[in-house]
């Protein structure tokens, strides 16, 4: 899923600074399993700037509201009630969510999270980044661990020079992940495949064509 | 394959070469480095000019590395993979083989977070072993790296590469080195050595497969000028191993600075003597240029071979 952390609350009340009525929306898709932009947060969040505000002697006056998913055009319709009076929306989706909330409604969109990165959870509280949406999945030559993201060099005849005990040369926190794959193609009983000269990577496929597109043919409704 | 270094000359026609480092300054004149190429001149084969090293900008290896051609050392310029797409390290390539340089060592290059633009983005389109393996193909089949032919004048550089064997996975490292030789690595320099006993590990396994047959080996050496030097190599430097004893000579010492070279020369002299497969030494005096003389001097390896 894709993973956001919520902005300082200081650096999203200075967005809507000079808003006196301003429009919550949380999305319950992935900012919602990672606790970023779920239910609670919107009210969290709505509620912090109204009191910030009241302290300063300048209300505010918030709505807010959950839509199922900001990615999808047929879910943002259902704002048009909610944001019709506002002066700003304040998006609690990645990206993605606060672009779709930019392109339906001429309203100052702002956004209260940082979208971080595509990964998965570790323990409650943990996310750890995965996949480096490079678009040319190469994981069944690497032992399942993702080279391009996971290696601090995208590095794909690994290990560089760097990996020692384990760890990545960027910091001791970071598994070094052609240890990872070593230790998983060992145990595999597949070493030999990493003595393979893997060739250039195709980058076209990644977004240095400009955004990507998908397309299933097979179930567009004209 | 021969290409016109000197470098490959001499290390093909048997000779123990001594390869030296220069690191480019922070600032746009290039009068320290001619006084170090010019010191060293007599001393050294080669010298290595570093690419940006630890990811701090300095003047570009390629524009360096003319200077000290200038002051008559045969340069091995640098080339990592940091901070170049696969279109800008040819260009530079191409650039570099026309001002008369000779000799490319192919890296992956230091993380910019050690660097002084922690906060620059990397490039890392290509890894080291796909340049090493593209700048052969531009030599040996004349065509760019798409497979574009070069119709004339294609950049015929003597191809090097580096080995740590004091990185992890440990077993890995040898395999690695044999992959780097199978793309086109022709001569290999390695970290600076401070663990003997693992470097002779690790050049067992280097000729249990053959490879300081198929590539010259050059070991790096560091001369230490203080136990805190040999300190911070220990604990903050990745993929460094430096054992305790040496940190606590240097520490007991009464001259560190005359200990740091002894230690030196003693493994330059230990390396010669003792590890076969070993074709020569590439002195790291990381800001302690001006020793290089005395070390090679010490060592008995001047005055240096002369080739055509």
């Amino acid at each position: 899923m894709i993973i956001a952390q919520q902005k300082p609350v200081k650096d999203i009340a200075a967005m809507i600074a000079d808003c006196k009525k301003v429009a919550f929306i949380g999305c319950a898709g992935c900012v919602a399993v990672c606790l970023a932009g779920g239910e609670k947060e919107t009210e969290i969040l709505a509620s912090a700037m109204r009191i910030m505000r009241r302290l300063e002697g300048n209300p505010l006056e918030t709505v807010t509201y959950l839509a199922t998913r900001q990615c999808d055009p047929e879910y943002v319709v259902a704002l048009d009630e909610v944001v019709k009076d506002v002066d700003a929306i304040v998006s609690l989706a990645c990206g993605v969510g606060v672009q779709y909330l930019a392109e339906r409604f001429d309203k100052w969109v702002v956004p209260a999270l940082d979208t971080k990165f595509i990964g998965g959870s570790v323990v409650h509280g943990i996310w750890e980044e995965k996949c480096g949406l490079c678009g040319d999945c190469v994981l069944h030559k690497t032992g399942g661990i993702c080279p391009i993201i996971r290696c601090s060099k995208s590095i794909l005849n690994g290990p560089c020079g760097g990996s020692q005990y384990g760890k990545c040369e960027v910091s001791k926190d970071v598994d070094c992940a052609w240890q990872l794959i070593y230790d998983r193609m060992k145990k595999l009983g597949k070493l030999d495949k990493l003595l393979e000269i893997q060739p250039f990577k195709d980058w076209s496929k990644s977004r240095d064509v400009g955004p990507r597109r998908a397309t299933r043919e097979d179930v567009i409704i004209e | 394959m021969q290409t016109e270094s000197k470098l490959q000359k001499l290390l093909d026609s048997g000779h123990f070469v001594v390869t030296a480092e220069i690191g480019p300054p922070k600032h746009a004149s290039a009068h320290g480095v001619r006084h170090h190429a010019e010191m060293m001149r007599d001393y050294v084969d080669a010298t290595n000019i570093t690419d940006c090293q630890t990811a701090i900008v300095r003047i570009s290896s390629i524009a360096t590395a003319v200077h000290v051609k200038d002051c008559g050392i045969e340069p091995i310029v640098q080339m990592t993979c940091r901070d170049r797409n696969r279109i800008a390290i040819q260009a530079d390539l191409l650039g570099a083989y026309s001002l008369g340089l000779r000799n490319l060592l192919c890296l992956s290059g230091d993380h910019q977070k050690f660097g002084n633009h922690p906060t620059a983005k990397n490039v890392y389109d290509i890894d080291s072993i796909q340049l090493i393996n593209a700048v052969r193909k531009m030599r040996d089949e004349k065509v760019f790296f798409c497979g574009e032919p070069i119709k004339e004048h294609e950049p015929r550089f003597f191809i090097g590469a580096v080995a740590n064997p004091f990185a992890d996975p440990f077993e890995f490292r040898v395999a690695r080195l044999e992959k780097k030789i199978e793309a086109g690595a022709q001569f290999i320099q390695t970290q600076c050595i401070f663990d003997m006993e693992r470097f002779e590990r690790f050049m067992e396994m280097v000729r249990e497969r053959g490879l300081h047959e198929r590539a010259h080996i050059l070991a790096g050496v560091t001369p230490l000028k203080s136990w805190r030097a040999a300190k911070y190599m220990q604990t903050s430097v990745s993929g460094m191993i430096v054992p305790e004893e040496l940190v606590q000579r240097l520490k007991n010492a009464e001259d560190p600075k005359k200990e740091g070279v002894d230690i030196c020369v003693e493994q330059i002299k230990y390396i010669k003597e003792n590890i076969k497969g070993v074709h020569g030494v590439h002195i790291m005096a990381i800001a302690w240029e001006e020793i290089v003389p005395e070390i090679v001097q010490r060592c008995g390896l001047y005055p240096r071979p002369k080739v055509e």
